[in-house]
C-alpha cells in the first residue's frame, strides 16, 4: 500500500469501469490520482463508473472533491456514477458532507459503519 | 452540540513542527502530531479524527494561504491536563477576510481546484472545539482542541 499517495488500478467489465483507489487520499495525492481517472474515463466513456474505496485507509475532505468531480464528469456524458464499498474513513466524511443524498453507494461487503 | 473546552490547560508535554507549503509535507504533518499524540493510548477513531482535522488545518496553509508559493507553516502540539490536546497550525500567509464565512460548509474560493469547501466543517465536527485567527496579510492561526475518552 502506498502512503501519502494515491493508488490506483483500473478493470473493465463489460460497459462498467471499476477504478480501485487505495492508499492515502489528500490534497497532494488526489491531484494525480484525478488526472489518471479522467484520461481513463475520457478515452473509454463507459456506460457505468464504480470507485471502489475500500483500501482507503486515510481521507480528507480533497477527496469529497474527488468524488464529485468524476461524479460530474460521468454525469456530463450520460453515465452511471457510483461509489463502491467505502472504507470506515471513507464513510464518514461522505456521511458528514451529507452526499450519499447525491451519490449512489454501492455496497458489496459486509462491514461495520463508522 | 458540543461543550466548549478550556484553551487554557496546564500544558504537560509539547512538540512544535515546521515545514515548508509543500503538499508532499500533507501526511508527514499529519503523521507526526498523530504520532506524538499517541502516547495517550488514543483510541482509533481519535487518531483518525486528529489526522484529518490536521490534514484540512495544513491543506488550508497551502492551497489557501501561501496559494502555491512556498511559506513556512509551524505546527504546535501541546498535551494538557484531562487528556485534552491543543493543536495550533500558523502560517504566514495571505489571511482570511472573512472567517465566518470561510467556516460556512461548501464555502470555496476555489472550486475550479475541485476544492470541497468541507474544510473547516470537518475540523470542527473531528475535534471538540475550533479557533480560528486571522489577519489579512499577516497569516492565520487554527487551534483545534481534542479532548480523548478517560
Amino acid at each position: 500500500m502506498i502512503r501519502n499517495g494515491g493508488q490506483v488500478v483500473y478493470e473493465t467489465k463489460g460497459d462498467t469501469l471499476v477504478v480501485r483507489v487505495g492508499g492515502e487520499i489528500d490534497h497532494h495525492s488526489a491531484v494525480a490520482v484525478r488526472v489518471g481517472i479522467d484520461e481513463k474515463i475520457s478515452a473509454e466513456r463507459p456506460g457505468r463508473v464504480l470507485l471502489e474505496l475500500s483500501r482507503v485507509d486515510f481521507m480528507d475532505s480533497s477527496g469529497l472533491g474527488l468524488i464529485m468531480g468524476r461524479y460530474a464528469l460521468v454525469q456530463k456524458y450520460g453515465g452511471n456514477f457510483a461509489v463502491l464499498d467505502p472504507s470506515v474513513a471513507v464513510l464518514k466524511i461522505i456521511r458528514l458532507a451529507g452526499m450519499e443524498r447525491m451519490i449512489t453507494i454501492l455496497k458489496t461487503k459486509e462491514k461495520k459503519d463508522a | 452540540m458540543k461543550s466548549k473546552v478550556d484553551f487554557s490547560a496546564t500544558v504537560e508535554n509539547e512538540m512544535v513542527l515546521s515545514l515548508p507549503s509543500l503538499s508532499v509535507n500533507e501526511g508527514m504533518a499529519r503523521a507526526a502530531v498523530s504520532a506524538f499524540c499517541a502516547q495517550l493510548n488514543p483510541t482509533a477513531v481519535e487518531i483518525a479524527d486528529i489526522k484529518c482535522a490536521v490534514s484540512e488545518a495544513v491543506t488550508n496553509c497551502i492551497v489557501h494561504a501561501y496559494r502555491g508559493e512556498i511559506g513556512e507553516i509551524v505546527i504546535g502540539v501541546k498535551l494538557c491536563e484531562g487528556r485534552l490536546i491543543q493543536i495550533e497550525i500558523k502560517d504566514k500567509g495571505c489571511g482570511i477576510p472573512d472567517v465566518k464565512k470561510a467556516r460556512e460548509p461548501l464555502y470555496t474560493t476555489d472550486a475550479e481546484n475541485e476544492r470541497s469547501g468541507m474544510g473547516f466543517t470537518v475540523m470542527e465536527n473531528f475535534c471538540d472545539d475550533l479557533r480560528v485567527r486571522s489577519r489579512v496579510g499577516k497569516g492565520t492561526t487554527v487551534t483545534l482542541l481534542k479532548r480523548l475518552h478517560k
